[in-house]
């Protein structure tokens, strides 16, 4: 089930949370929603649930739209909010029944569906604590237990690991890997590692506004388009060997890495490589190239630069 | 089933876990009981079987114990949060906000079928006007219903259930006895209307004994201005606001 955001705004007075929105996540695939805080995540995904309607656009949800047919997209939507708010005086196994009997599933088969989910989410030996008696990571899987409970085809998880020790987080992102295989699968995060460590793509959302859409190894490379080269050249004079740098036909830049030795981080021009002619140099020069490094942007710096402003 | 009443099931499970229910009977039997049965207007003072000072119990106790009973109900749902989780399951506005208004009114119905040994025991010593007995039920009914939705409201506009229930009594009050009082210095037209805000016109009238329409619009209308604007305040988030 494909889910298809068009144009969508969502104005908190004069405010615009989400402004002029639209992508889409296609069926099997992890999408990473990420941004800083208050980028309009948790607004976007407040909209795809239908927990209130966009001032202006359109969701679909699997051919459903949120204006037209709230009930449909709802049914076929598992949403973990933000927080994991829960009915905290209620046991484990009362509530996911209660979940389940408001998503209709019919009485003789919800007792298979709440042990299935209790296996699935490592639930068995709480499941008749009260949910305010468990820790946080268990909370956390009774927040997913109950997104997960009606077998939907898309789920919408906001910040699913936050506050989790890193063990919790690691085996909620191998259930979220897991489950994604067959279905749509949209999370926040505002951590990279998570996002990169889960999702297939990312949309980096800002100030409401999408700037970046596609895999982590799209973005690095469309944020930075260049090559960057560390060099370290030896024999020769430091000023030389830098203004040699600098006439190749491909060079950019050239900075100055350290001051006790001759290495230079190359930068080249768009879609072209250096390598080659830093090479050739040396030999014609008869330097020492000791190292030639190409250097991998950081997600983060992704992240950086397309949010700082 | 029906999501109304999945909601409602839910509600009332919560009551009776959390001793609310437990407490709120136990005082509200209590009251009734002691002034029917030993203390000021009871039936071995006026040597009369007659219910009249229960009514007149139920009438305000009633009064405090609905809005503790509704404040938490959609307040402590918005502060938790839990009513975004509710609100994108699939069930309507509508139907959270009138399975909240049946498990309230369920709760009041059984404290009020709880005194009707009362009402067997004081008939079983005197002659007793049933007619009068069963108009009055119905009116602390009607009354209860009416404050029961105007509680929702109260507790829908608020995240603090304190708020919400030092404003369903506000409100209360108006129509428990501030509109009457107010007829009575406003002469003409605007004592009219007044009048016919006053609830406590309304109820009397009905445990008179005289069941009219009039007053059945009132009721009816009272509780359903309340839900709708409970639901409307609910609604609000797809407009503007959180």
């Amino acid at each position: 089930m494909d889910i298809i955001v068009q144009h969508i705004t969502k104005k908190f007075g004069s405010q615009k949370a989400v402004d002029d929105v639209s992508f889409t996540v296609k069926t099997g695939e992890i999408v990473g929603f990420l941004g800083p805080n208050g980028a309009g995540k948790t607004t976007t995904m407040k909209a795809i649930t239908c927990y209130f309607m966009p001032n202006e656009g359109d969701i679909s949800v699997g051919g459903y739209s949120i204006r037209e047919n709230p009930s449909a997209v709802k049914k076929n939507i598992g949403y973990l909010p933000e927080n994991n708010p829960l009915y905290k005086d209620m046991p484990v196994i009362d509530y996911l029944h209660f979940v389940a009997e408001l998503h209709g599933i019919p009485e003789n088969r919800i007792n298979a569906r709440i042990l299935d989910m209790v296996n699935t989410c490592g639930l068995e030996g709480e499941k008749h604590k009260k949910i305010g008696e468990l820790s946080k990571g268990y909370q956390q899987r009774v927040g997913l237990a109950q997104a997960l409970i009606h077998n939907p085809n898309v789920l919408v998880l906001d910040e699913p690991t936050s506050g989790l020790d890193p063990n919790q987080i690691i085996e909620i992102r191998d259930l979220i890997r897991k489950i994604g295989q067959e279905k749509t699968v949209i999370l926040s995060s505002h951590i990279l590692a998570e996002v990169e460590a889960t999702c297939d793509r990312i949309v980096i959302i800002h100030k409401g506004k999408i700037v970046a859409d596609g895999t982590t190894a799209l973005l690095r490379q469309q944020s930075q388009g260049r090559e960057i080269l560390k060099v370290t050249i030896e024999g020769g004079n430091k000023n030389e060997v830098f203004k040699a740098l600098q006439g190749l036909t491909n060079v950019q830049m050239v900075d100055m890495l350290s001051k006790s030795d001759n290495t230079f981080e190359v930068q080249s021009k768009p879609d072209t490589s250096s390598r080659r002619d830093v090479f050739r140099l040396c030999a014609k020069k008869g330097w020492d190239l000791t190292e030639l490094t190409p250097t991998e942007t950081k997600l983060e710096d992704v992240f950086r630069e397309l949010t700082l402003n | 089933m029906f999501p109304i009443w999945i909601i409602t099931k839910r509600e009332m499970a919560s009551f009776f876990d959390s001793l609310l229910a437990y407490i709120l009977l136990i005082a509200f039997l209590g009251f009734s009981g002691l002034f029917t049965w030993l203390l000021g207007g009871d039936v071995f003072m006026v040597k009369q079987a007659s219910l009249q000072s229960f009514f007149g119990v139920a009438y305000w106790s009633l009064f405090f114990f609905i809005p503790a009973l509704t404040m938490r109900m959609i307040a402590e749902e918005k502060s938790s949060g839990t009513l975004e989780l509710m609100l994108t399951k699939p069930i309507s506005d509508w139907q959270l906000v009138l399975g909240k208004f049946l498990s309230a009114l369920l709760l009041i119905m059984i404290s009020l079928a709880l005194t009707l040994p009362y009402y067997i025991t004081v008939a079983s010593i005197g002659p007793l006007d049933h007619g009068a007995v069963w108009t009055g039920y119905l009116g602390l009914l009607l009354m209860s219903v009416a404050y029961i939705s105007i509680g929702l409201f109260a507790s829908s506009i608020t995240t603090n259930q304190i708020v919400a229930f030092l404003l369903s009594l506000l409100i209360g009050i108006f129509f428990h006895f501030l509109f009457g009082m107010l007829a009575q210095y406003f002469p003409g037209f605007i004592g009219k209307i007044l009048n016919y805000l006053s609830l406590q016109a309304h109820y009397q009238s009905i445990t008179r004994g005289v069941v009219d329409s009039k007053d059945l619009i009132y009721f009816l209308s009272l509780i359903f201005l309340g839900l709708f604007a409970a639901e409307t305040t609910l609604a609000k988030r797809n407009i503007n606001d959180n």
